[in-house]
């Protein structure tokens, strides 16, 4: 078997399952895992070197907040033990949550139960990622801080003489942030070529269209304005998707520009463009239509 | 009294000689904030951000996330005004050891209204996690180094430069005040600037016939210390609390809080900047401008005890050990 063939598998078990909660919700960030499902997908079956989980296959209840407490838990482990030759993730749009909850079951590890508590009262599975979620170790609902945090801990390990690289994935909308630049120039002055990016570019953001939002292109340019290496790929493609983090990038850290598309997988959205950042169904007929779609493309639903 | 300068770039390179975890961050201030001899000396621990404070924050908490304690240097209006929701999310949420530094307390410089932190007091202990200290002389600058360092989560501290008075023999305290003066009549609590005020005050309000009871508050949170309960609820005209901040959130409200949890049924007279931005000038120009110097404590007094106590400023300049402010420059930015 081409082992890619497991990595379209699982990006594929991440649109089903994301479609799923959202027909069950009756709403959700749908459209985010249609961009991402190949990126996430080949991060963790191809990309990444991460260790099996080691937190609990299902995972516990909030246990309260960090601080003087000693049942607060990190979602963290689902990633892996923390080992200095080992890879770190690190997803900044928590929004996307439900799809990196959805890409751990795919990959083994979480449990499918876990996924039953997501946007529950009580559970750490919650809709918009902290860091006692699942598969998450920031605080990045506050978008643009993720990457900062990452160039301490990036210097934190070169400090301790850690070999392992630190992978974070993004949204094309936070480069429209004044901070997402600031730790680009940090990253680049401080030759941090442990950081790889991910960006899912999929062009969209809260309001539509990202182009009729703010001015973010040309990205590749700015990026390498900024001292990066960036490369831009198809971010369907699994195989560029996993070529794409052995690009040579000495001294500077890499940004893998994922142009996307926000119904790729489930194309019964396309009708709903320009506004794809969170999917509500409005008519009876726009949830019976994606029901539709589900039936027809992978049978029943759980 | 003696006057000593940049007591804390000498102390920090001293103290972070065996605590290798102890790295600092500069956002292009790092001859303002005295950190350049520690550069200088610890080049592999220092690091450069740069005007990027909102990602120096987060890098913070980065750091922090790996075993090691950043102490983030820069003026203080710019880490809690300009970075406060990375202060928040990226090293308050987390619980994370960061230092924050912040220069420039009050109207301690001459820049104006965007660099004075006048209600930075109120805005950080309003966030969990977050322990707030104040120094207010050159034994505080040095000994807040260790109190900070034995917190577990993050601390903001209101920190001195440059020319600063040495009041104190003893160490600053987590949690404790100092008692600098028994008396009866009124309890006044001062932290930062305002005890050196203070205590040219009090010599002269007690000869006057006024006791003072003086505590100087080095913890602004948490404000448990069961002395300040203690204090507040002797004098027999009033409190008064003196502050280098805004009247708003900063220590007459922490003093208000325990009082009124208490009980505690006496006049509260908040001495600080009214609720009011500042601008440019020297400091005992804005100082006497916004009240926050020993005549202002002294009329304060008289309004409390309802006396005239005849208390001029040649009355008060004359307690001055010299040369408290006689060669006192504004300092630049």
């Amino acid at each position: 078997m081409n082992p890619l063939d497991e990595t379209r598998r699982v990006a594929d078990g991440i649109r089903r399952r994301v479609t799923e909660f959202t027909l069950k919700n009756g709403g959700g960030y749908l459209s985010q895992a249609c961009s991402s499902a190949e990126i996430l997908a080949t991060l963790y079956t191809r990309v990444m070197k991460l260790g099996p989980s080691v937190a609990p296959p299902v995972p516990p209840p909030f246990g309260g907040v960090p601080g003087k407490n000693p049942n607060y838990t990190t979602g963290a482990g689902y990633n892996g033990p923390r080992k200095p030759e080992l890879d770190r993730f690190f997803i900044s749009p928590v929004h996307y949550a439900l799809v990196l909850y959805a890409t751990l079951v795919e990959t083994g590890r979480m449990a499918e139960e876990g996924l039953a508590m997501f946007n529950a009262d009580g559970s750490t599975v919650e809709m918009i990622g902290a860091e006692h979620s699942p598969g998450h170790e920031l605080m990045a609902g506050s978008l643009g801080q993720a990457l900062s945090q990452v160039i301490g801990i990036a210097l934190g390990r070169r400090r301790k003489g850690e070999t392992g690289r630190n992978f974070v994935f993004m949204s094309d909308g936070e480069f429209m942030i004044g901070q997402t630049w600031e730790a680009m120039e940090t990253l680049s002055f401080y030759k941090l070529d442990s950081v790889i990016a991910y960006v899912d570019a999929n062009g969209q953001s809260a309001d539509g269209r990202i182009n009729e939002v703010m001015g973010i292109e040309p990205l590749k340019e700015r990026l390498e304005a900024f001292g990066a290496v960036a490369v831009e790929i198809d971010g369907h493609d699994v195989e560029a998707l996993a070529a794409a983090a052995e690009t040579p990038h000495e001294g500077k850290p890499l940004v893998v520009i994922a142009r996307t598309n926000p119904y790729c997988g489930v194309e019964v959205l396309s009708e709903r463009a320009p506004k794809f950042h969170y999917i509500r169904f409005t008519k009876p007929e726009e949830k019976e239509a994606l029901e539709r779609f589900f039936v027809e493309k992978w049978g029943g639903q759980k | 009294m003696t006057l000593e300068t940049q007591v804390h770039q000498k102390n920090l390179v001293k103290w972070a000689a065996d605590k290798p975890e102890v790295v600092v961050f500069s956002a292009d201030l790092t001859s303002s904030t005295e950190v350049r001899l520690f550069a200088e000396t610890y080049p592999d621990r220092f690091y450069s951000f740069g005007m990027t404070e909102q990602n120096m924050m987060s890098a913070a908490g980065g750091m922090a996330r790996e075993g090691f304690t950043p102490w983030v240097h820069t003026f203080a209006i710019f880490m809690y005004r300009r970075a406060l929701d990375q202060v928040q999310m990226s090293i308050a949420y987390p619980n994370l050891p960061v230092r924050i530094v912040g220069f420039l307390p009050g109207i301690t410089t001459p820049g104006g209204a965007t660099h004075q932190a006048i209600e930075d007091v109120a805005i950080m202990r309003a966030i969990p996690n977050m322990t707030v200290l104040e120094t207010g002389d050159a034994a505080d600058v040095e000994s807040v180094l260790d109190v900070a360092q034995a917190i577990e989560g993050p601390v903001y501290i209101r920190m001195l430069r440059g020319q600063i008075p040495r009041l104190f023999t003893t160490p600053m305290q987590l949690g404790r005040a100092r008692r600098l003066r028994r008396g009866a009549d009124v309890t006044l609590f001062t932290a930062g600037i305002t005890t050196e005020e203070a205590m040219r005050a009090t010599q002269v309000l007690e000869q006057r016939g006024v006791s003072i009871e003086h505590l100087q508050v080095t913890t602004h949170k948490p404000f448990t210390d069961p002395a300040v309960l203690e204090a507040a609820s002797q004098p027999k005209y009033g409190v008064i609390t003196f502050e280098n901040h805004t009247t708003v959130g900063g220590l007459g409200t922490e003093v208000a809080e325990v009082m009124a949890e208490h009980g505690v049924g006496k006049k509260l007279v908040r001495l600080g900047i009214p609720d009011t931005y500042a601008h440019g000038g020297s400091r005992p120009y804005l100082m006497r401008h916004y009240g926050l110097d020993a005549l202002a404590l002294v009329r304060a007094v008289e309004k409390l005890v309802g006396e005239d106590l005849n208390i001029g400023e040649d009355d008060l300049a004359a307690v001055r050990v010299e040369p408290v402010h006689g060669d006192f420059k504004a300092e630049a930015l």
